[in-house]
This record gives C-alpha cells, structure tokens and sequence, in this order.
C-alpha cells in the first residue's frame, strides 16, 4: 500500500470511528442542545472520513464505501482512543476532548501538506475541528469544575481514557517518510501544543491529569484493536455484509 | 447556445434544500459555471463536509439544468478553497434574516435578533438544526431564534 493511501485511512478511520461513536448517542443526549451538538459533530466527522477515505480510495481502486464498510479491524487504522465506548456523558466528553486536542493541530500542520489532496481535505476540516473543540474543552470545564457528581465522573473518565490518550504522538516508520516527503508532520511534534491545551482545561475544570506515562498502542497501525472496535463494525457494517453492494 | 450567465440566473432559482428561503447562489457554493457546446459544467463547493444537503443540491442543479433542456450537464465537487460565510452574497444575507435566521457576523455572534432587531442576544448552543447555525435567543422578545455561523 502506498504511504499515502496508509496516512489517509489513519485520518479517515480516526473520523469513522469517531464519527459512528458520537454518533450513536443520536436521540440519547442528556438535553436536547446536546443531542443536536453531538449529532452535528458525528455528521462533521463522517463528512471528513468520507473524504479521506476517497484519497485512499483513489490509490487503492476502491470506493470510500467499500472501505467503510467492507474491512475487518485489522484493517482500520484509528487510534484506540476514539474506539473506547461512550459510557456516560463525561467519558464521551473527555474522549472528544482528548481527540480534538490533537485533531486541529494536526488539521492546522497538514493545511500546509506537499500533496494538495491532503492540504485541502485537512483545511476544509480544521475549521469544522475548531467548533468541536471549543465545545469539548467548554464541556470538559463546566462538567470538571461542577457538581461533586460531575466531577467525579470527569476524573474517573480521565482515569479510563488517559492510557489511550498518547498512541496519537508515537511516530512509526510511515510517519518519518511522511515527514521526508513534507506530506505529514512528526507526530511527536504535536505533543507539546496538545499537552498545553489539556493542562489548561484540566487546570479550569479542577482536574489532575493521570500521572502515569503509560500509552497503549496498536490502532494507528492496526496491530492490535481493542475488543471494542470489533463491536463496532459489526453494527456499522451490518447491511453491506449481510446484502453485499446493496444501494437505494 | 445557453451561455454561463443564463445557467446562473436558473441556478439562482434553485433553494438550499435545508434554507429555502436562500439559493445556490445566494450561499456562494457555485465556484464555476462553463457553458461550451450545449454542454454545462457546474462546479461547486460543500458548506460543512458531511451536510447532507451537499448531495441534494448536486442533484437539484443536475435536474434544473435537464429540465431546460441541457442535456449534457456535469457537476464537479471543489474543496479548495474551502468554503467560507463572506461568500453568502448581500441579498443573500437579507434572505436569510427576513427568514428568521441571523446572518453570519465576523464578530462570531449575531449583531441582532432578527425578530425584534434588540442586540440584547445570547447563545444557547454552537450547534443548531443544520451543521452550518447555531441556537441564539433574544433576551427581549425571548424569542430563539438561528444563527448562521462563520466558517
């Protein structure tokens, strides 16, 4: 697979992902406004994984569609973060937050891509990036620095989601010949700025950050899924197993 | 021969499928109109990248064009530059106002209620009915109303 094809299935599945699990709060929102905000950022992120996944698409001879929803999980490249299940509000919260965090910067350095695929899909979704992340980080300090209930479901969703929160930053061969050819910046390099914006939330929200260094790995490559993700597909890609190319 | 300026004044007539008090061209989404041989190339640009009007309003502009008699008609999909709220077109801004929705404002809120014209306003949500406004309410006729945000 060329490292194109690979760098946009990482970019378009973190948004699939994502995308289906917001998703799937869809009529289940503790209030109204929250329903219709994570819906919109469902249909924001499924909007970039299409996207995405028609960049891979072109370099693989297959269609976005077909990528979605004809894969198995060894073959998605999310990160495990965003395939964590959505519990209660406040672990969907902060695992929004934790993303976005990283997703703009990311966004914001590929706007400036060698490939001008990339530039122009990263910069069409930065904006939308900068909406979901003025939101997350809000809600991450409201629900924080809120009721002792809320905060104690804040704290234990940072403890839930913490170990998944560094596989974004840990570059592997791919990322360093994105890098030689100017189409990604280094991971790494994101590190700093996204561990800014989560000091200062947190730091509003009267949360500590989980002290442990500990990162899980696997997704970005594939290696090793959660079991979650599996759980996933099995719904997400139900209709196109079970009817195989069926369209209306 | 149809030439570019007649398939905008047609596309001009076609209404966001989600807004219908705004058209095609209102919004700023027709990049390009190429009219050559009797065949018409229309190029457009999505709003929000999964607005499910996107799709529609590709649709739409197929059909009006087929519709007039066109029978060659290609619409092509832009990303770059993306689309951003200075492209809603003057008329396009009163439209939307006079429907109840406040038009988007570099301030990043809307400069009144677009029901009673009071600049005593607040948010209630970013997010809105469409991916593209967010829920504003007028503190003195109470009133909430839409408010289209900048991109």
């Amino acid at each position: 697979m060329d490292d194109i094809a690979e760098f946009a299935l990482r970019m378009g599945d973190n948004a699939l992902v994502l995308g289906h699990r917001v998703s799937e709060w869809c009529g289940h929102a503790p209030a109204l406004e929250e329903d219709i905000a994570l819906a919109n950022t469902a249909l924001d992120l499924i909007g970039q994984a299409r996207m995405w996944l028609e960049l891979a698409g072109e370099h693989l001879g297959r269609t976005a569609d077909q990528l979605a929803f004809t894969r198995d999980a060894w073959d998605f490249r999310n990160l495990l973060l965003v395939e964590q299940p959505n519990r209660d509000f406040g672990v969907t919260m902060t695992r929004q937050f934790l993303f976005d965090a990283f997703h703009l910067p990311l966004l914001t350095a590929l706007s400036g891509s060698s490939s001008p695929r990339v530039a122009e899909i990263a910069l069409k979704s930065a904006k939308e990036a900068t909406y979901h992340l003025d939101r997350s980080r809000a809600t991450v300090v409201a629900l924080g620095d809120g009721t002792p209930e809320s905060h104690a479901r804040m704290r234990d969703a940072l403890d839930i989601l913490w170990p998944y929160s560094g596989e974004a930053f840990l570059a592997d061969d791919l990322d360093t010949r994105l890098v030689e050819a100017g189409i990604a910046p280094d991971p790494s390099s994101l590190r700093a700025e996204w561990e800014r914006t989560v000091t200062s939330a947190l730091a509003e929200a009267t949360l500590d950050a989980p002290g442990s260094g500990f990162f899980h790995q696997g997704g970005r490559d594939g290696s090793r899924h959660t079991e979650h993700l599996g759980h996933i597909l099995t719904e997400m890609q139900f209709l196109q197993r079970a009817y195989p190319g069926a369209a209306w | 021969m149809v030439t570019a300026a007649q398939v905008r004044e047609w596309l001009s007539e076609i209404p966001d499928p989600e807004i219908p008090a705004v058209s095609v061209t209102d919004l700023g989404i027709v990049r390009e109109v190429e009219a050559r041989d009797g065949s018409v190339t229309v190029v457009v640009t999505p709003t929000y990248s999964g607005c499910p009007a996107t799709a529609a309003i590709s649709l739409q502009i197929d059909a009006a064009l087929r519709d007039r008699g066109i029978s060659r008609v290609e619409v092509q999909q832009r990303l770059s530059p993306p689309w951003t709220t200075d492209w809603i077109s003057e008329e396009g801004r009163a439209k939307l106002e006079s429907h109840g929705i406040a038009p988007p404002n570099p301030a990043g809120g809307p400069r009144r209620c677009p029901l009673c014209r009071s600049t005593s306003v607040e948010r209630v949500s970013q997010f809105g009915s469409t991916p593209c406004k967010a829920q504003w309410r007028c503190r003195d006729c109470l009133e909430p109303f839409d408010y289209f945000k900048c991109l």
